[in-house]
């Protein structure tokens, strides 16, 4: 891994060799490298908006590259660190955090830079639900919000009308779910009535957060390394065992780990759906049939009113090197502050289909009647707006968290195939996940 | 048995003539393997921030892991069975190849292309051919009753996962099996063709026997093939699932180590396998050095 990060940076330092070898008017820009892990049409749009940026000032050259998954993003920045080859900026998904904020040295948190560089940032411009995640207990911001998104309910209206049920009155609650799935089997309207994408994050994360359910001690890891996960507790052991049941019945059809369930709701085949706000895009380009999106579902027999959803997506990471320059690190927080600004946000968020992560930037797609011109856009703002944010809502601070997931999906898979009970799955991923808790403390105490 | 030597004058030349092997040997091999026994026995962040060192823990931690030993388990019935369907098949195709047949070229050379296939498109290939809603067999197991999902089914993920890992070892087998077949001397088959020995019997009695030098040095390296490189197979076709259905050793260093980021593990992990294949290693020259001696 190691060489290949050598050869990558080395290649990297072409790349900007080659940029400061540019005309006259480009030799005073200072370049930089940002890695992420946008693929297809998202990957072209981060490129737009470093193209943008590099047109919009003289100073600095942002260098995009794209780097793979975010996990191997991730690995690839860790192995580049330990060579001193980090990239400037890194893309890292939002269950990297607790990693991220572990890295001490490794990384500049924005507060830092914002000191540093003098860069003005205000935690206020953000939407709370996606600043509480990427912010340290007391409020100062750690990285810099950039592709949000909240899981919502996706429906295919086709089938709901074919199964006589009434698309612009979707259900609302866990049990108008049970009921209309029985209605579209009964019927035979669809294959698949109910399915999901990333199981872990909307049936465990985000319906913790919708009814207010702690998922860990320490107001979910913020307040420190020690947390245990409680997410055994009987509120989480019925949604699963619910789960369980409709696939029993032939209702919920299980649709792989992580972000594997994005295919089956485009295909047409599948009544309902979970899945990200941010696959908007995807589904507009493939879906051969009419669709809409509604706030998650919730139970109104553990909480009568719902909570915000919590987020997903990543953020961006400023990450340090023993040969980095201060004119570096401001280079950095120029770009930063050019995608916060609220047009460049609006239009991000516009293009991609994840939320703006600024208030001024949905203001100014309301303002644009972006939201009138495509109804249930702003389904995941008002979902991340919903109710008031609290300890339970503002999001998961757990080290190694994508094994913690997938540890979940494990045990729920071991569950579907009838080994073990609901209760049992979660007992005993509770039992696996507070081991590598304690793993990540130990290795983080040194 | 007597041996011809050449000897070197002095001790220098000697030494300058192996050096840039020794080199090699010390940079790819003795120094990365040192850094892997090094880093099993520290904790530490993935970041390399704080690493200390401590001792075996994470060996004793390992081997105290029930889920690690089923992985031991898991990982020594998927060789078992890999190399022994790889090898059946295989020696059966080059029994049928070696008889006079129209095209025989033909056939050997289309029996030795899925060698050059990746593990990656192998998989491919296979989830094509399984995939629970859109793949080719999926109907037909159907229509015959069953329930084919092996995305949820960890016995048919541990199926799958062994038919693709065997299937693309089949062509290295039938190589080794058809030269075998090739170098025993017609002779010794036609007289027993003329005392009466039927085809059955020929193979039991005298192929199978001639066959065993090569059948012992195929089956350590079929041991250490499905033990070490089915990764790409296994990744791309079931990331280790279901649960941790088909999560054999190599798999889970790579998402200990890679995915989690949790290197002290990990490259406990990797030493353990290290030890295995050195013990592999030991067994193959043993099994070569009696085959020499037989000759």
């Amino acid at each position: 891994m190691n060489r290949r990060e050598l050869l990558a940076g080395a290649a990297a330092f072409t790349a900007s060799a080659t940029l400061m070898g540019l005309p006259a008017q480009a030799q005073n820009r200072t370049p930089f490298i940002f890695w992420h892990a946008m693929s297809g049409p998202l990957g072209e749009e981060v490129k737009r908006v470093c193209d943008a940026f590099n047109a919009s000032q003289a100073e600095a050259t942002v260098e995009p590259v794209y780097k793979g998954s975010y996990t191997e993003a991730m690995t690839a920045a860790i192995a580049a660190f330990r060579a001193g080859q980090a990239p400037h900026l890194l893309q890292v998904f939002e269950v990297g955090t607790g990693s991220m904020l572990g890295a001490g040295p490794a990384v500049k948190q924005i507060w830092q830079l914002s000191q540093e560089t003098g860069l003005p940032i205000d935690p206020n411009a953000y939407m709370a639900a996606v600043r509480g995640y990427y912010s340290l207990a007391d409020g100062r911001m750690a990285s810099m919000p950039f592709n949000s998104s909240t899981p919502v309910m996706w429906i295919n209206k086709d089938i709901f009308e074919r199964a006589g049920l009434n698309p612009e009155q979707p259900p609302a609650t866990w049990q108008e779910v049970v009921s209309a799935a029985q209605t579209i089997k009964a019927k035979g309207a669809a294959k698949v009535p109910v399915t999901t994408a990333w199981p872990t994050w909307v049936m465990m994360e985000c319906y913790g957060a919708i009814h207010d359910l702690p998922y860990a001690t320490k107001a979910n890891g913020f307040e420190g390394l020690d947390a245990e996960l409680v997410f055994n507790a009987p509120p989480y052991v019925k949604q699963i065992q619910r789960l369980l049941d409709m696939a029993k019945d032939g209702t919920f059809t299980y649709g792989g780990r992580g972000a594997s369930g994005d295919q089956l709701f485009p295909a047409g085949e599948t009544a309902i759906s979970f899945n990200s706000s941010g696959s908007r895009s995807a589904i507009a380009r493939d879906a051969k049939f009419r669709f809409g999106t509604a706030l998650l579902p919730y139970d109104p027999e553990v909480r009568p009113t719902p909570n915000n959803s919590i987020i997903g997506g990543a953020s961006l990471w400023v990450m340090t090197a023993p040969s980095r320059t201060p004119a570096e690190y401001k280079a950095v927080a120029a770009f930063l502050k050019f995608i916060a600004q609220p047009e460049n946000d609006a239009r991000w968020s516009q293009a991609t289909g994840y939320v703006p992560v600024t208030l001024a930037g949905a203001g100014v797609s309301l303002a644009q009647g972006y939201y009138a011109r495509n109804p249930g856009a702003d389904i995941a703002i008002q979902q991340l707006n919903r109710g008031t944010v609290t300890a339970n809502s503002k999001g998961l601070r757990l080290g190694r968290l994508p094994e913690i997931r997938n540890i979940i999906e494990e045990e729920f898979e071991a569950a579907l195939q009838g080994k073990q009970n609901a209760q049992a799955a979660l007992d005993s991923a509770v039992t696996r996940g507070n081991k590598v808790l304690r793993d990540f403390e130990k290795s983080m105490r040194g | 048995m007597s041996e011809r030597r050449t000897i070197f004058p002095g001790t220098m030349l000697p030494i300058l003539l192996v050096a840039p092997q020794l080199l090699l040997t010390f940079f790819f091999f003795l120094w990365p393997a040192g850094g892997a026994v090094y880093a099993s026995m520290t904790h530490g962040d993935p970041f390399g921030l704080s690493t200390y060192f401590v001792g075996f823990e994470n060996f004793t931690d390992l081997f105290a892991d029930p889920l690690y030993l089923d992985a031991v388990v898991r990982t020594l019935v998927f060789c078992a069975a890999v190399s022994f369907l790889s090898m059946a098949v295989a020696l059966l195709l080059a029994v049928c190849a070696d008889t006079q047949i129209r095209g025989r070229s033909f056939y050997r050379t289309a029996l030795i292309w899925p060698y050059a296939v990746a593990p990656a498109v192998a998989a491919v290939v296979w989830i094509l051919l399984l995939h629970p809603q859109i793949g080719w067999l999926s109907p037909a197991l159907g229509s015959l009753g069953i329930d084919w999902n092996y995305r949820l089914n960890g016995t048919q993920a541990m199926i799958a996962v062994i038919l693709a890992s065997a299937w693309k070892q089949v062509s290295y087998n039938f190589i080794f099996f058809l030269a075998g077949l090739q170098s025993i001397p017609r002779a010794v088959v036609e007289a027993a063709r003329m005392d009466g020995a039927g085809p059955v019997r020929r193979f039991g009695t005298i192929l199978l026997p001639l066959l065993g030098p090569t059948m012992g040095f195929l089956l350590t390296v079929n041991i250490a093939y499905s033990a070490f490189e089915t990764f790409g197979t296994i990744e791309a076709l079931t990331q280790g699932g279901p649960g941790q259905a088909t999560q054999t050793l190599v798999v889970k260093v790579y998402r200990d180590g890679v995915v989690n980021l949790n290197l002290g593990s990990s490259s406990a992990q990797s030493v353990v396998l290290m030890a295995g294949v050195i013990l592999l290693t030991v067994l193959q020259f043993r099994l070569l050095r009696r085959k020499g001696d037989a000759e």
